[in-house]
């Protein structure tokens, strides 16, 4: 069999020629990454705001510690390869196969870094929960999110206004989304500012955050909600404090008032919504979205409190704040 | 390996394996069950099950479900002693049953139905409906399956292969029963108390 | 006319056949494939023997190579789905619109992802299982061969279904695992959506019937003397993954059940109206898919676990620690599904559960990798192409395992979750575990079946490619992810600069292109080649365990007589002399006849498939009907099996002898 084969074969390349092919390999791929990534700043390696920032030192923190698994594996299995590869004249045992004092390593090493991991995630889950109000001095402004076909409105309930795929907040001051659907759902991201929450009809959902600087940052839906999807993105403008009630005040010397028929025709599809600021005439609106999706079992009919309609829909929760405490616990 | 031999090895791995397949089954339910038990509540305003459920009506299914269940058992008992007459009469009154069960589970379905109380008006009529008609299916598939094994029983004589086929019916009827004493605690009782 | 209507329903229509030049394509693909198989057939006269030595086989073998076949048809559709995804993104920056609209692009990567798991991997697995599982134990058939046949026909018409959407209808555009209220009647009222829920339900009740099957066959049908401890570990992977599947897929049979009364019968268990909870469904079908990935990844292991044993001329190193390592990574793959959904608010406690759960996984997997290279330590490895996948594996799935704990912190997921970076982790685990452990199990067993091997530097070339281009393609993603980039965006903003890394992609995706079509070619060199490559010892890799001692390609009956085992390892000891694995009479034995039974339930799964999608409910039950009538006439046939005497299988194995 060999040797008719071999006569079409083309030399084997020696093993150094094969390494060095793959070092090259790499290195120019490597170097054409770090081309085309220089410069590039707007992602969540690059935070602009508060839990942010501090997801992007927790993932460093869980990189690292991968880390201390990953090189050594890939030491150990290109020194094995390399080492015992056919033809090798160190010590052979076929026979060997069990050691118990490096399996108890073995068992002992990723026992111990997930349980670093694990402590660190129980306490992270907790401080860096999105229902979780952020420590400061002010008090957070309020805005309520509702994810449309295929558009962002917010609604600024204590000012009275509403704006479409475009949110302005004031820097430093901690900013508490209420995030609901009127629709399929969709999740809610700014990734420079914080992780994201899923908007889903018929209750609510949180997210709290605080940028440090002025700017403008991208947010979009990050749960396929259909044909309209890709342009389910809003621009986040970060102001100073003053800028920021300047554009409240204009806002609210909006012509457009956003009544029952304004919302109704908001509420049709639409693919890139321009963006669009509104006067809110009713305070209720938010809830009445909510309400839409909402059947009071008549099993149980009590009223539910302002916003934490998520009461009802799950009707054995004890923690409203969180619609799937219950769920996920099952 | 004689042929008797090879014979019970292949029942034993016969009835381990339609074991396994009714715990796939039970596990279907499983799925409905605790989708019902999330959606019980979910009445949209509508009807709950205290205002549908006649629980006289559904204890009176039950008994009949159970007592076709121990018509199988007799049937089995009469197959395992070649008695191929009795094992047929039971099995008829098996059928019978079952056939008078899954009437009156449809006839409820009819006068719920002819309420207006249908499955597309909550999300606890359609768990409610899907989990009750998925057993009445099951039910169904049981019977057409009796009648195939009654019909392969009046021509042919008991084989040991028929009287397999006997028993795993029977394991398929009585692993109905359960289910059903798990729907009529869990939908009709905790649902009308 | 009003007749005509009253039997194709209100839902069938004209304009479900055109829908524009690219869709076009994919139904000139279909149909051309279709009638070039037929036309193949037709021409060369192979009717008849597709019909006997394949169709209508029990021997689970042929069955496993018609699962394979199928899996890598599949496979290369998958990939042009990945391709037409690439090919997208990498041309849809600002007013490029690229050439796939929202729609069809939302259907391509529904399509990509619905086949890859349920059409590709699971096939290859169920594939390589039947090739070599009964092989393997010492054992003649599996359990119970007509189910099998039965099992992969159910396969088959999900498979038929997947590929009629191409040619009349559409696909689900809703992603892979069809979250509702988006893939409710609602918002998704086309044939799509069910077109997705009866192809991979139908497959999904052949995987349950499947691994109750594989069950019973490792439980009753090991040869004397094999004790589970001493199955080889790819057996104990088999046995771990069969008990997931048998607990997860009747989840994934109630859920989709539930979905379809949804929009069949205007249900209301998971609408956002009349209090149906999404949540619940995407809780359930995630309690099957967390298992799922196991089911694919665990049999890879096993494969490598082979492999490396085999090549580095060692025992496996820990064997103890790999099995109690596989059934802890089958328990805790339980009890990690809501990870797939920390973003729904569940609250820190719930989250941070879900979120060790799922890091302590890694715990297990880890031992295993270790063992794996404690196995290479002090061995005399032989680079054989398997071993290359093998290689290639390690360096891939270590960071795929390693991304996937970062994903596993709450805090870390709430950034990347539904984003690219996402999207290359599970690649990255499911290329690089799963994908490579299969090919390395069919470059491996691949004489066994067929009795010559694939080329040997053609499979390390494809190798080479494969994980170079691999690398190419995902590295970039992981860094798109990293950049904001969410999952499934057919076009975005030319400011965000992401272009460059989506052309680095598109490229690495073609250098996999190149792998693929090098697989190809080996394929066809090696067939072309099969005199110089065969296997005449019908043990070409030395191996260690039981199907490398019987002739390539393995004989029908498996094994003349049956073995009797005393140690791991038997044939690597009996090649040593230190135990004779035949050493008793030759016996009778029955072997099952073929039958057409699984071929005609399969067909009627088609119907009953097709019928509820269009809604033809008179067709539905006409299917459910002839299902009924041929298991009946199945029952009726006492003439299933044909004997094969003492006498008879010690000629066939003598006349066997002489050939090799």
């Amino acid at each position: 069999m060999v040797k008719r084969a071999a006569r079409l074969r083309l030399p084997p390349l020696p093993r150094w020629a094969v390494v060095c092919i793959w070092v090259a390999v790499t290195a120019i791929f490597a170097a054409i990454l770090y081309r085309l990534t220089k410069g590039m700043n707007h992602g969540i390696l690059n935070p602009k705001g508060e839990i942010a920032e501090r997801q992007r030192n927790l993932l460093a923190f869980a990189a690292a510690l991968s880390l201390l698994v990953i090189v050594p594996v890939y030491a150990m299995l290109f020194a094995f390869v390399w080492r015992y590869r056919e033809g090798h004249k160190r010590s052979y045992k076929p026979n060997w196969d069990t050691h118990k004092v490096y399996e108890t390593i073995w068992w002992g090493i990723p026992i111990m870094i997930i349980g670093i991991l694990a402590a660190v995630t129980w306490v992270t889950s907790h401080s860096l929960d999105p229902y979780k109000p952020l420590a400061s001095s002010k008090s957070p402004v309020q805005i309520q999110a509702v994810a449309m076909n295929w558009k962002w409105l917010f609604i600024y309930p204590e000012q009275n206004i509403a704006s479409v795929n475009e949110v302005v907040i004031p820097t430093n001051t901690p900013v508490e989304f209420t995030i609901t659907s009127d629709g399929p759902m969709n999740s809610f991201w700014i990734p420079q500012l914080a992780g994201q929450i899923y908007a889903m009809s018929g209750m609510s959902t949180k997210l709290h955050i605080n940028a440090y600087d002025v700017g403008s940052y991208k947010g979009l839906s990050s749960n396929i909600s259909g044909t309209g999807f890709s342009d389910m993105k809003f621009a986040v403008r970060a102001m100073h404090q003053t800028d920021y009630e300047q554009w409240i005040s204009t806002a609210y010397a909006s012509h457009d008032a956003l009544n029952e028929t304004v919302y109704s025709q908001l509420r049709k599809p639409s693919i890139n919504n321009p963006v669009a600021l509104y006067r809110v005439i009713s305070s209720d609106l938010y809830d009445t979205i909510i309400a839409r999706y909402m059947h009071p079992d008549s099993s149980q009919v009590k009223t539910t409190e302002e916003n934490q309609p998520s009461q009802t829909k799950l009707p054995t929760s004890q923690d409203t704040d969180h619609p799937m405490h219950d769920m996920g616990g099952m | 390996m004689s042929q008797s031999a090879t014979a019970v090895v292949a029942h034993s791995k016969e009835t381990f394996g339609f074991w396994l397949y009714l715990m796939t089954d039970c596990l279907v339910f499983a799925t409905l069950f605790a989708t019902f038990a999330v959606l019980r509540s979910a009445t949209a305003g509508g009807v709950t099950g205290a205002d549908i459920f006649s629980l006289p009506f559904v204890l009176t299914e039950t008994m009949v479900l159970l007592a076709s269940s121990f018509a199988v058992g007799m049937a089995v008992v009469a197959a395992n002693a070649n008695k191929r007459r009795p094992m047929l009469r039971w099995l008829a009154a098996t059928g019978l049953l079952g056939a008078v069960f899954l009437g009156m589970e449809l006839w409820e379905f009819t006068v719920l139905y002819q309420e207006g109380h249908i499955w597309t008006k909550s999300a606890f009529l359609s768990s409610y409906f899907g989990l009750v008609g998925t057993h009445g299916l099951h039910i169904l598939t049981g019977l057409i399956w009796l009648a195939a094994l009654m019909g392969h029983a009046l021509k042919h004589d008991l084989s040991n292969r028929a009287k397999q086929r006997i028993l795993y019916f029977s394991l398929f009827w009585h692993f109905l029963d359960v289910i059903w004493i798990c729907i009529f605690t869990v939908v009709y009782l905790m649902g009308v108390v | 006319m009003n007749l005509l209507a009253s039997i194709l329903g209100d839902r069938m229509s004209w304009d479900y056949f055109w829908h524009g030049w690219v869709q076009f394509g994919g139904q000139a693909a279909t149909i051309g494939g279709a009638l070039a198989v037929v036309a193949g057939l037709t021409y060369f006269k192979k009717w008849g023997y597709i019909w006997r030595e394949w169709l209508t086989s029990l021997d689970a073998k042929k069955i496993g190579v018609m699962y394979t076949v199928v899996a890598v048809v599949m496979l290369l559709r998958g990939f042009g789905d990945a391709v037409m995804m690439r090919l997208q993104q990498m041309l849809a920056s600002g007013d490029s619109k690229g050439f796939l609209d929202a729609e069809h692009f939302q259907q391509v990567f529904t399509a990509h992802g619905t086949i890859m798991i349920f059409f590709v991997a699971m096939g290859l697995m169920f594939g390589l299982i039947n090739l070599v599982l009964p092989l393997m134990l010492g054992a003649r058939d599996v359990a119970f061969p007509l189910l099998n046949s039965i099992s992969f026909y159910l396969y088959l018409a999900g498979f038929v279904l997947v590929n009629l959407s191409l040619v009349y209808g559409e696909f689900g555009a809703v992603g892979w695992l069809a979250y509702p209220p988006l893939s409710e009647l609602q918002f998704s009222p086309g044939p799509g959506v069910d077109y997705w829920l009866w192809s991979i339900q139908i497959a999904g009740i052949g995987s349950t019937l499947s691994a109750i099957n594989f069950i019973v066959t490792i439980l009753r049908m090991r040869c004397k003397g094999m004790t589970l401890m001493r199955m080889p570990v790819f057996a104990w992977s088999i046995f771990a993954t069969m008990i997931l599947t048998l607990a997860a897929f009747p989840m994934l049979t109630g859920s989709l059940f539930m979905l379809s009364l949804d929009r069949m019968m205007g249900m209301h268990y998971f609408t956002s109206e009349l209090g149906g909870n999404a949540m619940m469904y995407i809780n359930l079908i995630w309690a099957w898919g967390h298992p799922e990935v196991y089911i694919l990844v665990l049999p890879a292991f096993g494969i490598y676990s082979e492999v490396v044993a085999t090549f580095a001329r060692k025992k496996l190193f820990g064997y103890t620690s790999m099995v109690w390592a596989l059934m802890a990574i089958a328990l805790f793959s339980y009890l990690v599904w809501a990870h797939h959904f920390f973003t729904m608010g569940a609250g820190g406690n719930v989250n941070a559960f879900f979120g060790i759960m799922t890091m302590i996984i890694a715990i297990p997997t880890g031992v295993k990798v270790f063992n794996w290279l404690f196995t290479l330590y002090k061995g005399r490895i032989r680079f054989d192409a398997p071993m290359w996948w093998f290689v290639a594996f390690v360096t891939t799935f270590l960071i795929g395992g390693a991304t996937g704990v970062m994903l596993a912190v709450p805090a870390i997921d709430f950034q990347v979750h539904n984003s690219l970076f996402l999207v290359a982790h599970f690649h990255n685990t499911i290329i690089g575990g799963v994908v490579f452990g299969y090919f390395a199990g069919l470059t491996y067993w691949f004489p066994k079946i067929f009795g010559f091997k694939l080329h040997e530097r053609l499979g390390k070339l494809a190798a080479s490619l494969w994980i170079a281009g691999f690398f190419m393609a995902f590295i970039p993603i992981y860094i798109l992810g990293f950049l904001g980039a969410t999952r499934r965006l057919e076009k975005f903003d030319p400011s965000y600069g992401w272009q460059p890394l989506f052309i680095a992609s598109a490229i690495g995706t073609a250098v996999i292109g190149l792998a693929v079509a090098t697989q190809l070619v080996q394929l066809g060199y090696s067939i072309w080649k099969r005199k110089q490559l065969q296997d005449k010892t019908g043990d070409p890799w030395n191996g260690r365990t039981l199907e490398w001692s019987v002739p390539s390609p393995a004989p029908e009956y498996n094994f003349a007589r049956l073995p009797v085992v005393h140690s791991r390892d038997a044939w690597w000891h009996a090649k040593q002399g230190q135990a004779n694995i035949y050493e008793g009479a030759y016996r009778d034995f029955e072997l099952p006849k073929n039958t057409g039974t699984g071929v005609a339930i399969g067909i009627a799964a088609t119907i009953f498939g097709f019928a509820a999608i269009w809604h033809l409910w008179w067709l539905c039950v006409v299917a459910v009907t002839m299902v009924v009538w041929v298991l009946v006439r199945r029952m009726m046939n006492e003439d299933t099996e044909v004997l094969v005497t003492a006498a008879q299988a010690r000629k066939l194995d003598a006349t066997r002898k002489a050939a090799a």
